[in-house]
């Protein structure tokens, strides 16, 4: 397919968090305020009748641009996209979402196994994988498919959880790179965005 | 890198295609892969490959793997600010014309277009209306014809109903028997249902209205882009395209066709 329309030097963050989500995310993505140029793909779980004002929840974020993803919207740099409620978001391989109303995985729609495999298969060892908080075992497959890919995995420490068990599921597969407790995620994050950049201007 | 199953899926594609002309090689790839694949799962076949030998060889297997590898989630009134906007500001436009020819393309089991047909009988509008219910799976248009319904699903239509503004009793449109419930009739008296690709097929009617909800989510931009074309084509002068919440003509071509007439509902005018 169109391989030169993406950028293999782009790297995406995907984050699954279903009960006390929000919250975690707000802490996570106050500490990003100084890497505003990371793109951060989120699916959270949420009731589909859900009409949401990202704006509002996450108040103190001025300088990322939020957006609850359009179909076939393209992904770029210093954005956060989130999964519309009620459906399931995809990663393409040429750098768009998809959007589809495919049945429940997980008893979920958005999923989080869906959004973080096909992250993995459309952007291999350039996805950042992040389990948040959830009482369920979503995104727990996508983190495998994550790590067999190449890309780099992160569960909350499930100390810091509300709900431990999704986290704590992804850890025991063995699968996990990085376990943080929720206040060192950002800056986590922020070492592995910069050392993509490194890496980056080392292979100029 | 290419991975060999990326490979064995095109190829599984271009087989259908020259066998049985169904077009799946512009479809968004990750959900029909996917799809496809929790298909291999359920057959117990081991690739793409082994899938591609036995649709090649066995029509009736073809024909039942479409029905599973289609996506027919379909609920009554679903988004209730789109019914209400179509009530509200689309309708009365419509009232001026003294026919109607509609078009809902994918329409699935039907539940979309009864939520029409309701309205449009609520608003007068009925009588001298035809829809045109497509879709390209001729099980879902068998299921939609039946109009059955177990009565589990009846209680989230009358709430579907009542939200999107609905005021009469929802026991006015069906009839229980044993524990299911039927549409009535005169709901279905002026649906025309029939088999439409709109990957490969041509324009067919001349309509005021065309509604194409949660089914070009399904296509990449390209084939987007020749449906939109293909719709706006079939619309009058002034007509109305009706897309799903989260689609848009923003990424298309086609869009220069077309004014914006309501954003949010998702609903485009021809120019
Ligand atoms: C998710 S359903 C949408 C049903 C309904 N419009 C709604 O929004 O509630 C998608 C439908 O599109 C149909 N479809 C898929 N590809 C199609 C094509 N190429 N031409 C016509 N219909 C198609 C499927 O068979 C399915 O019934």
């Amino acid at each position: 397919m169109a391989e030169n329309d993406k950028d293999p030097k782009q790297r995406i963050i995907v984050i699954g968090a279903s009960t006390g989500g929000f919250e975690a995310l707000n802490l996570i993505l106050v500490g990003l305020k100084d890497a505003l140029s990371a793109t951060l793909i989120v699916c959270q779980h949420i009731d589909k009748s859900a009409r949401l004002n990202y704006s509002m929840i996450f108040r103190e974020l001025s300088g990322f641009h939020l957006h609850e993803v359009e179909d076939k919207q393209r992904i770029m740099p210093g954005n956060i996209y989130f999964a519309p409620p009620g459906y399931h978001l995809y990663v393409e391989s040429d750098g768009y979402f998809g959007l589809s109303l495919d049945a429940l995985v997980n008893w979920s729609r958005p999923s989080i196994d869906v959004l973080f495999e096909s992250a993995a298969r459309a952007y291999d060892r350039n996805v950042v994988g992040l389990l948040l908080t959830g009482a369920n075992s979503d995104g727990v497959q996508g983190i495998r498919e994550i790590k067999r890919l190449g890309g780099v995995t992160i569960a909350q420490d499930p100390l810091t959880a509300l709900a431990p068990t999704m986290p704590k599921m992804a850890i025991e597969t063995g699968c996990v790179d990085h376990i943080a407790k929720i206040q060192d995620v950002a800056a986590l994050l922020v070492r592995l965005i910069n050392r993509e950049q490194i890496s980056c201007i080392g292979a100029l | 890198m290419i991975i060999s199953d990326d490979i064995e899926f095109d190829l599984l594609l271009e087989a259908i295609w020259r066998k049985y002309g169904y077009d799946f090689r512009n479809y968004a790839r990750a959900s029909l892969r996917r799809r496809m694949e929790a298909f291999l799962v359920k057959t117990s076949l081991a690739s793409f490959s082994h899938l591609q030998y036995r649709m090649l060889r066995d029509p009736v297997f073809f024909e039942r793997s479409l029905d599973e590898i289609s996506v027919q989630t379909t609920e009554m009134f679903r988004d209730a600010s789109f019914f209400a906007a179509l009530r509200n500001e689309v309708l009365p436009i419509l009232q001026t014309y003294p026919s109607l020819n509609i078009w809902h393309a994918g329409c699935s089991t039907g539940d979309e277009v009864y939520s029409l047909a309701i309205m449009l009988m609520e608003a007068g509008l009925y009588e001298r209306s035809t829809i045109y219910a497509t879709d390209i799976n001729p099980v879902v248009l068998q299921t939609a014809l039946e109009a059955v319904y177990p009565l589990v699903k009846i209680k989230e239509m009358t709430k579907a109903y009542q939200q999107a503004g609905g005021i009469l009793p929802f026991s006015n449109y069906y009839t229980c028997k044993d524990d299911k419930a039927r549409l009535n009739p005169e709901i279905k008296s002026n649906i025309v249902f029939s088999t439409h690709n709109l990957a490969t097929d041509e324009a067919f009617i001349d309509a005021q209205l065309v509604i194409c909800r949660n089914v070009l989510i399904y296509f990449d931009r390209d084939l987007q882009d020749r449906a939109v074309s293909l719709m706006t084509r079939s619309l009058s002068h002034r007509g109305f395209l009706c897309l799903g919440s989260k689609e848009s003509t923003g990424f298309l071509k086609a869009k220069v066709h077309l004014d914006v007439f309501n954003k949010d509902a998702k609903i485009y005018r021809k120019l």
